[in-house]
């Protein structure tokens, strides 16, 4: 059954590993729904949070191909229930409409968002939370004429991670630590890998 | 008189010296120990072939006619000796002559360093000339792909490129060094080899419980059956694989990669699996009760379809390569590591068995096929020759221990099929890939490789018109190789498939060839041509003692069939010895 899955990597930061992930789902005509790639905690690490509408078997192939390539460090999956994501987006809302309908102020208080600039002909809000939490605002503007929206990618944390931090710390010493050559493949078959 | 920089590099002993990228580059090649490189020189790559002015008494350098026959020579090389293969081709439409050659080599995990020079860095982007973004063109095709653009990078990315090629399950490397970097001078520090990279991992540790578990359910099977391919070959674990299979007694066959790893005339070797494999080892697939894979990936032309493929059997997959284990066919039990490491340790847990009626299950089909395939093929009633009767002859002339590299095609299962080999890494063929064109190029590698063995490639009048332009490298640098055409005047496979599913309509199978004797003659090669029963043996012993490169050309039936298949879209038990059953 295909369902939403998010795919954590852990990499090198290399030109080129962007071509390298992305080719891997193009050659098998998979979408990539979201795609946020940032710096991770350690220097030299970066951190890819993928989301992808796929089975569980073509993602656990998926993710042991990934994990195959070079400069890639570590590799997991996980359903919408393993973890705890969050998406951002920004509202620019005219002033005008703020400040002459008391209703719409009110509307984006209780949906949670905040206002990061507020200026003469317009305001912006932003607003985290989860795709429907930020879609939800998008209806509720657009009737007061929203101007401009954009949404961030996904970012994830794994609930059952008992702290990747130390992991991926582990990666800044040169030599291989004990955890790294260990073989947990068949531990769990839907964790992958070593580390 | 001008500075000599190769004399630089030894004036200051222990200290810092300076060097050029290129030099840089070659000091890197020797160090790894390489001693043949095939390449093609052109612009972008000039300052290195500049610098292997000075080191032809350390690297010797095999001029090829075309890039693509420097990556197959170099796999033919990788192949037959197991030391990663070297190339050197320029930008632009050097690289891109790389290409067939890289996909070949990654689906074959055959090791490979390819250097290709580009254009200045300062260029990059601006569409000069030659340029071309090599590495996204190479990246899904490379096990790693990495451009250079200074040269105070080229030890170390050398140094990875050479780990990286031939560790874990090996690979070809495609390093891109701009110009600049190759005239560069730097601080050249030497050269230190790399055995560690954080973000990569060759093998794992071995898990003694998946050892025990997969001891288990082969112990308790009745009918195990062992299939392996080029994993035991690459982990150089060909005894250990022995030592597995006779202590267990289990009936043995191959993928196409794997053969030779045991002798083929071994009493355990049951024969070829496969789309063209025997008759036993597909048939008996769906009867196992446990199959042990090792160090093989369930390629679609082994498996058949796969909603019929060894339905009824416990599954043991042994493999470096976590990638492969459950991609085609899920594991009961998957043992993920290096073979030469897992399979001693599995040998010492498995019991012994004697197997006896089993065995005979596979001996009772070897008759049947012999009976209806094999006998008639190398022994045809009416004048035609056969592509079988010619490796029968091969297989009595050298007595299986020549190198046979193969084309692709009708001839490649054929040869495959019927030759006898004694030796690990005597079959060298394109197996995942089917390149057309890549055994005359392969087979020059190939003597490279080993030159103290015969090498006879077996091509057929399509493939050998692919690549007959390194007829040119075979003349200039003598390279001793047996070349046979199997003529049937025919794309043999393709029409062999419109024969049987497409109603006999054959579109565009009809190829006509030159004159092989009049075209090895000019390129100043020996040359015959058979296309009688009675010169047929005779002319093979003239050609396989002749002490130069010979090519032989043997007229084949039009319009001969390769027995037994498996039909695309059928089960490996659904196998066909002839036409008739269709």
């Amino acid at each position: 059954m295909k369902q939403e899955y998010t795919i954590t990597v852990y990499t090198e930061n290399q030109i080129g590993l962007i071509n390298k992930l992305a080719i891997i789902f193009t050659r098998r005509k998979i979408n990539i729904e979201s795609l946020n790639t940032s710096p991770s905690e350690v220097e030299g690490i970066h951190r890819f949070t993928i989301v992808i509408n796929e089975t569980e078997d073509v993602v656990r192939k998926i993710s042991r191909q990934i994990e195959k390539l070079l400069d890639v460090l570590k590799v997991d999956y996980n359903t919408d229930d393993e973890i705890i994501w969050q998406e951002m987006a920004l509202y620019k809302v005219a002033a005008d409409v703020i400040t002459e309908k008391v209703k719409v102020e009110r509307l984006l208080r209780e949906q949670g968002a905040r206002a990061v600039v507020i200026r003469k002909d317009y305001v912006i809000f932003e607003c985290t939370g989860q795709r429907e939490e930020i879609n939800n605002l998008i209806k509720i503007l657009e009737p007061y004429g929203l101007l401009e929206f954009v949404r961030s990618a996904r970012i994830a944390i794994i609930k059952k991670s008992d702290g990747f931090h130390n992991k991926v710390k582990e990666f800044e010493y040169k030599v291989p630590s004990e955890a790294l050559v260990e073989n947990e493949f068949l531990d769990q078959n839907e964790g992958i890998f070593s580390m | 008189m001008t500075a000599n920089p190769a004399q630089n590099i030894n004036k200051k002993a222990h200290e810092t010296k300076q060097a050029t990228g290129s030099q840089a580059l070659l000091e890197a090649l020797i160090h790894e120990g390489v001693k043949t490189i095939f390449g093609y020189p052109g612009g972008a790559i000039m300052p290195v072939y500049d610098a292997l002015y000075d080191y032809g008494d350390r690297l010797e350098h095999i001029l090829v006619r075309h890039e693509q026959g420097a990556i197959h020579a170099a796999q033919g090389f990788a192949r037959v000796s197991g030391n990663t293969g070297v190339v050197f081709a320029t930008s632009g439409p050097g690289a891109t002559n790389l290409v067939t050659g890289l996909a070949d080599a990654m689906i074959d995990s055959t090791p490979l360093v390819c250097i290709t020079g580009q254009v200045f860095a300062h260029l990059l982007g601006t569409d000069a000339f030659q340029e071309t973004d090599v590495i996204n063109i190479v990246t899904p095709v490379t096990k790693w792909a990495y451009q250079v653009t200074n040269a105070e990078e080229i030890p170390h990315v050398l140094a990875k490129a050479f780990y990286i090629a031939s560790t874990g399950r090996p690979g070809p490397i495609v390093i891109d060094i701009t110009k600049n970097a190759q005239l560069q001078l730097f601080d050249y520090e030497g050269y230190q080899k790399c055995f560690h990279i954080r973000s990569y991992k060759p093998k794992p540790e071995v898990r003694h419980a998946y050892i025990e578990e997969a001891a288990k359910v082969i112990n308790e099977a009745k009918k195990p059956f062992v299939i392996y391919g080029q994993g035991v070959i690459l982990g150089n674990a060909e005894q250990e694989f022995r030592d597995f299979i006779e202590k267990g007694n289990f009936p043995s066959a191959w993928t196409i990669l794997g053969m030779g790893a045991v002798p083929t005339d071994h009493a355990l070797s049951v024969g070829m699996l496969g789309m063209h494999g025997n008759y036993g080892p597909n048939l008996l697939t769906n009867e196992c009760d446990v199959l042990i894979a090792v160090g093989m990936r369930f390629d679609d032309r082994v498996t058949g379809r796969l909603d019929k493929y060894a339905k009824q059997a416990k599954i043991i997959h042994l493999d470096i390569d976590p990638a492969e284990i459950d991609k085609n066919v899920k594991s009961t039990v998957a043992v993920w590591g290096d073979c030469k490491e897992t399979l001693p340790l599995l040998t010492a847990l498995v019991q012994k068995n004697e197997n006896q009626a089993w065995l005979q299950q596979f001996r009772d089909c070897t008759i049947k096929e012999t009976e209806k395939v094999i006998f008639p093929e190398q022994n045809p009633e009416n004048e035609t020759l056969t592509m079988a009767e010619v490796i029968k002859y091969i297989n009595e002339i050298t007595h299986g221990e020549a190198i046979i590299v193969t084309d692709v095609g009708q001839h490649q299962m054929v040869a495959c099929r019927y030759a006898k080999m004694n030796q690990t890494r005597s079959n060298v063929t394109s197996g995942g890939l089917g390149t057309m064109g890549f055994a005359l190029p392969a087979a020059i590698g190939a003597k490279y490789g080993a030159p103290d063995r015969q090498v006879i490639a077996i091509i057929g009048d399509g493939g050998f018109q692919m690549t007959l332009q390194e007829l040119g490298t075979i003349m200039q640098a003598n390279v001793n190789v047996k070349i046979i055409i199997l003529n049937n005047q025919f794309l043999g496979m393709v029409r062999q498939w419109q024969e049987l599913f497409h109603q006999n309509r054959y579109s565009f199978v009809d190829i006509t060839s030159p004159n092989y004797v009049k075209l090895a003659e000019a390129y100043n090669i020996a040359a015959k041509k058979v296309d009688q029963r009675s010169d047929l043996k005779s002319t093979l012993i003239e050609m396989l003692a002749h002490d130069n490169p010979f090519l032989l050309e043997v007229m084949v039936g039009k319009e001969n069939n390769v027995f037994p298949m498996v039909p695309q879209g059928r089960g490996v038990s659904e196998i066909i010895l002839s036409k008739e059953e269709l």
